[in-house]
């Protein structure tokens, strides 16, 4: 076989090579984008990064909707009248060289003033002059080089949004004081009297007064305000002690200096917000990039074509489309809404909707469901439901869409908190009790000393660290969660439903089996040679599935789109294609993927694919076996038999399931006090994945849709699913761990405290110690955790 | 007039002038994407050799 590599994409040139510039290249159109970077001296692409780009598709017609003036005004992020600055998604930027080439835009356009990409988020922001190019010619621009913009629903609907830097400001003012504090304290840590401390020290304290004020009215504002909710809704939360210990050691402070009793506590106090804000930071740190909210809206496109009464094509914004119109659906365009197909060939996929990756056909009079993508040439629908009626999307007016399932999940340290902040409570009464009989003059003292040194930060610093590492090592290994709390939740499930098509099955691999009358050498030879000069999918497999044969030269070859493929040997004539096609007769009633062959119009058989299952389906339910599994899917018993040899015993299956009926399951389960983790693919899941304690997301493309889940895990990490979940039950284990350590501290601080001898020095040396001790405990307790996975 | 008054003055000033670039920058973004510029930066050598050599 031909192993040249595309010099552009980087794909097996197998088929046909085109030499151009002494480069070889696989298609004409990665050629073209060669073409296009050698004129306007953009080559340098190529140095960058080896084989960076993506072939160009064929998008005529596609973005026909962005000569719609509101369309436009809905996409624009800034609008002047001349200058227009647009923010793209594009999927494929991956490396350097498309940073680069990215911007270097207005080398191909001049109209175009600036190009700027964030790669995290991998979108470019495109400023241009709309009085010389209109945005349509830049989408085509970009997409004639490779990187064809991703514009969905969801951008007509979510306009302007505003980044949210708040965390950022508390912090950077929480550590400048931090830091401040620290230079004017540290003289009086060492207490000596001497002569030019004593003159200058009240200027010392007041402006440390001076540099914790926004820190406590600032910085440490969200503390105070998630302690009185925590109040109102009578639940005693971590923030509670927290902003407990800020006000009392902010005033404490403030009345030693007035009274000048002491230096007060405003190092501690300053470095407390700033360790807290920290962990905050590092917790809040997720995918850009992924996007875990998603629903249909992100995958429909915005705008498709309407024949009007008249026989014209018109672009049509989705939300207007109406029941008895008529739509014109190009190759590779997705069906907005259900409706009846008119005429035309339709092969739709509805890979995004099922899992099922093989194209259905389907003829004139059928009904086309919403989510399917159309494969093969124009076809025209009538529309019969809106886009928001329609079968698919229906699922999303559930109410379990609109449920926060964060809100409603108590944290580890939520649970410990309210027995913390009892504790502490108590045990600054006693001793203040205590010391009222002893030496009331010290009572005050002992009384806050002990809010100070309780104050929980370690304790609040332990989670957001532990499973803010965790979450980033998960990273690592392809498996992206919303946020860190999914880990704990993660550790709290008993039962397991998988969905069969796409989860358990590949549409990476299929497995195709012949049935019909046997074939000779000569007849396989034929069909290789065929199928060798075709694009088509399913003869791209089959071509592979013959891979020992030899090639024979095949002559009046031609592909019938959307029906199959003929083709001469000498005396021979073999057709390979459609039933329909190949001996003028539909099958009824079959719904595999199969391809039919004749030779002399003579019928030979049928290969029927299938998908594969996974490597390692068998190994990931042995290693779960302690959890309740299910098997839900929405096809046919056709593989129940397998499935029941294959899978454990217990494993429960269910067929032929609708997305709701699978969401039903999920809530049934959880009515049985199951902690439930769905694990899906499709649009179908969604609401599985919505109802569960935990959804995730398998993904054969982490960039391409995914539906709203909890997670996202790559499909090549399918077998390790066992091995996550038992890290993040780790996880938790090491959060329990923290809070030993962190009590070992409390207590030892707490004898200061309550034998009313606390210095300020002490709590100086005490508070950080504890944070930092914490923070590398978990860091290498998390990381060897994380060397364990594969 | 003691010189300490001037140079805690002094000090304090050049850190404030720091905390208000700093606020600036966020304000600006700088903070929003902070791997593409450490890939950008290093593009303007190669161009320049690349015009060079012609």
């Amino acid at each position: 076989m031909n192993t040249t590599q595309c010099y552009h994409c980087g794909n097996d040139c197998d088929t046909t090579t085109i030499v151009f510039d002494k480069k070889s290249f696989c298609c004409n159109g990665c050629k073209t984008v060669y073409e296009i970077f050698s004129e306007n001296e953009l080559t340098c692409y190529y140095d960058l990064q080896q084989n960076p780009g993506a072939v160009p598709k064929e998008i005529k017609g596609k973005y026909d909707f962005l000569d719609n003036e509101t369309i436009i005004e809905k996409l624009l992020e800034f609008n002047d009248g001349d200058t227009q600055i647009i923010n793209l998604y594009i999927p494929h930027i991956h490396c350097s060289s498309c940073i680069w080439v990215l911007e270097n835009l207005h080398k191909l356009h001049k109209s175009i003033t600036t190009s700027q990409v964030n790669f995290p988020k991998k979108t470019v922001r495109i400023t241009y002059k709309s009085s010389q190019i209109s945005l349509k010619e830049i989408v085509l621009l970009i997409s004639s080089i490779g990187y064809e913009p991703y514009i969905s629903l969801e951008d007509y609907e979510v306009g302007k949004k505003q980044v949210d830097r708040s965390l950022l400001y508390k912090l950077g003012i929480a550590g400048f004081s931090f830091g401040n504090v620290m230079f004017l304290s540290f003289p009086e840590y060492f207490e000596v009297s001497e002569f030019w401390l004593e003159q200058y020290k009240h200027i010392f304290r007041w402006m440390m007064f001076a540099f914790s004020l926004p820190v406590v009215l600032y910085a440490g504002s969200d503390y105070f305000i998630s302690a009185y909710k925590g109040l109102r809704s009578k639940i005693l939360n971590i923030d509670i002690p927290i902003a407990l210990g800020i006000s009392v050691l902010f005033i404490r402070s403030t009345i030693e200096i007035i009274f000048d009793l002491g230096t007060g506590f405003f190092d501690s106090l300053t470095g407390l917000v700033f360790f807290l804000l920290l962990g905050k930071f590092f917790q809040q740190r997720t995918y850009n990039y992924l996007s875990f909210e998603r629903d249909y809206k992100s995958y429909f496109p915005i705008a498709v074509t309407r024949i009007t009464s008249k026989g014209k094509e018109e672009s049509t914004q989705i939300y207007n489309v109406e029941k008895g119109d008529r739509l014109l659906i190009r190759n590779q365009e997705l069906i907005p809404v259900d409706g009846i197909l008119i005429n035309g060939d339709a092969q739709i996929d509805y890979s995004f909707v099922t899992g099922e990756a093989e194209p259905v056909a389907k003829k004139s009079g059928d009904k086309l469901f919403a989510g399917g993508k159309q494969l093969s040439g124009i076809i025209e629908m009538e529309v019969l439901k809106s886009v928001e009626q329609s079968y698919l999307t229906q699922l999303w007016s559930n109410d379990v869409f609109k449920k926060d399932k964060s809100s409603s999940f108590k944290t580890i340290t939520d649970t410990i908190s309210k027995n913390f902040t009892i504790a502490v409570l108590s045990i600054a009464f006693i001793a203040t009790a205590f010391w009222l009989f002893i030496d009331n003059s010290k009572a005050l003292n002992v009384f806050t000393a002990v809010l100070i040194i309780a104050c929980p930060c370690a304790i609040a610093l332990a989670a957001p660290f532990t499973l803010g590492n965790m979450l980033r090592i998960f990273g690592k290994k392809k498996f992206y969660l919303k946020n860190a709390t999914v880990i704990e939740q993660l550790a709290e499930t008993d039962a397991i439903v998988f969905d069969k098509t796409g989860t358990l099955t590949t549409h990476k691999e299929n497995t195709i089996n012949y049935f019909g009358s046997k074939l000779n050498h000569i007849e396989k030879s034929i069909l290789k040679s065929s199928l060798r000069s075709s694009n088509h999918p399913l003869s791209r497999n089959l071509y592979h599935f013959f891979e020992s044969e030899e090639t024979i030269t095949i002559t009046n070859f031609q592909e019938h789109i959307g029906k199959g493929l003929e083709a001469n040997h000498q005396e021979t004539l073999v057709k390979i294609g459609s039933s329909s096609f190949v001996k003028n007769a539909c099958e009824p009633g079959n719904l595999d993927t199969s391809v039919h062959i004749s030779f002399n119009n003579q019928y030979k058989g049928k290969f029927v694919f299938k998908n594969a299952y996974r490597q390692g389906v068998s190994k990931v339910f042995k290693e779960l076996n302690e959890y309740n599994l299910s098997v839900v899917s929405g096809d046919n018993e056709g593989e129940k038999v397998y499935l029941e040899k294959y899978l454990p015993q217990k494993t429960k299956l269910l067929f032929n399931q609708k997305p709701a009926d699978k969401l039903n399951y999920v809530a049934q389960l959880q009515k049985e006090n199951h902690k439930v983790i769905m694990i899906g693919d499709g649009l179908n899941d969604a609401g599985a994945l919505a109802q569960s304690n935990v959804g995730i997301a398998l993904s054969e493309n982490i960039n391409v849709f995914s539906p709203a889940c909890d997670g996202i895990l790559d499909a090549s990490q399918f077998n390790q699913i066992g091995s996550f979940i038992k890290a993040s039950k780790k996880a938790v284990q090491i959060i329990k761990y923290c809070f030993l350590l962190s009590l070992l501290y409390n207590i030892v601080g707490l004898y200061f405290a309550v034998t009313g001898q606390l210095q300020p020095v002490i709590a100086a040396i005490l508070m950080p110690l504890s944070s930092i001790s914490i923070v590398i405990f978990t860091t290498i307790a998390t990381n060897l955790v994380g060397k364990k996975l594969k | 007039m003691s010189v300490i008054y001037l140079l805690l003055s002094v000090s304090v000033l050049v850190a404030i002038v720091f905390f208000i670039a700093f606020i600036y920058s966020v304000k600006k973004g700088q903070y929003d994407d902070s791997y593409t510029p450490s890939v950008r930066m290093l593009f303007d050598d190669e161009l320049v050799k690349e015009k060079t050599n012609k």
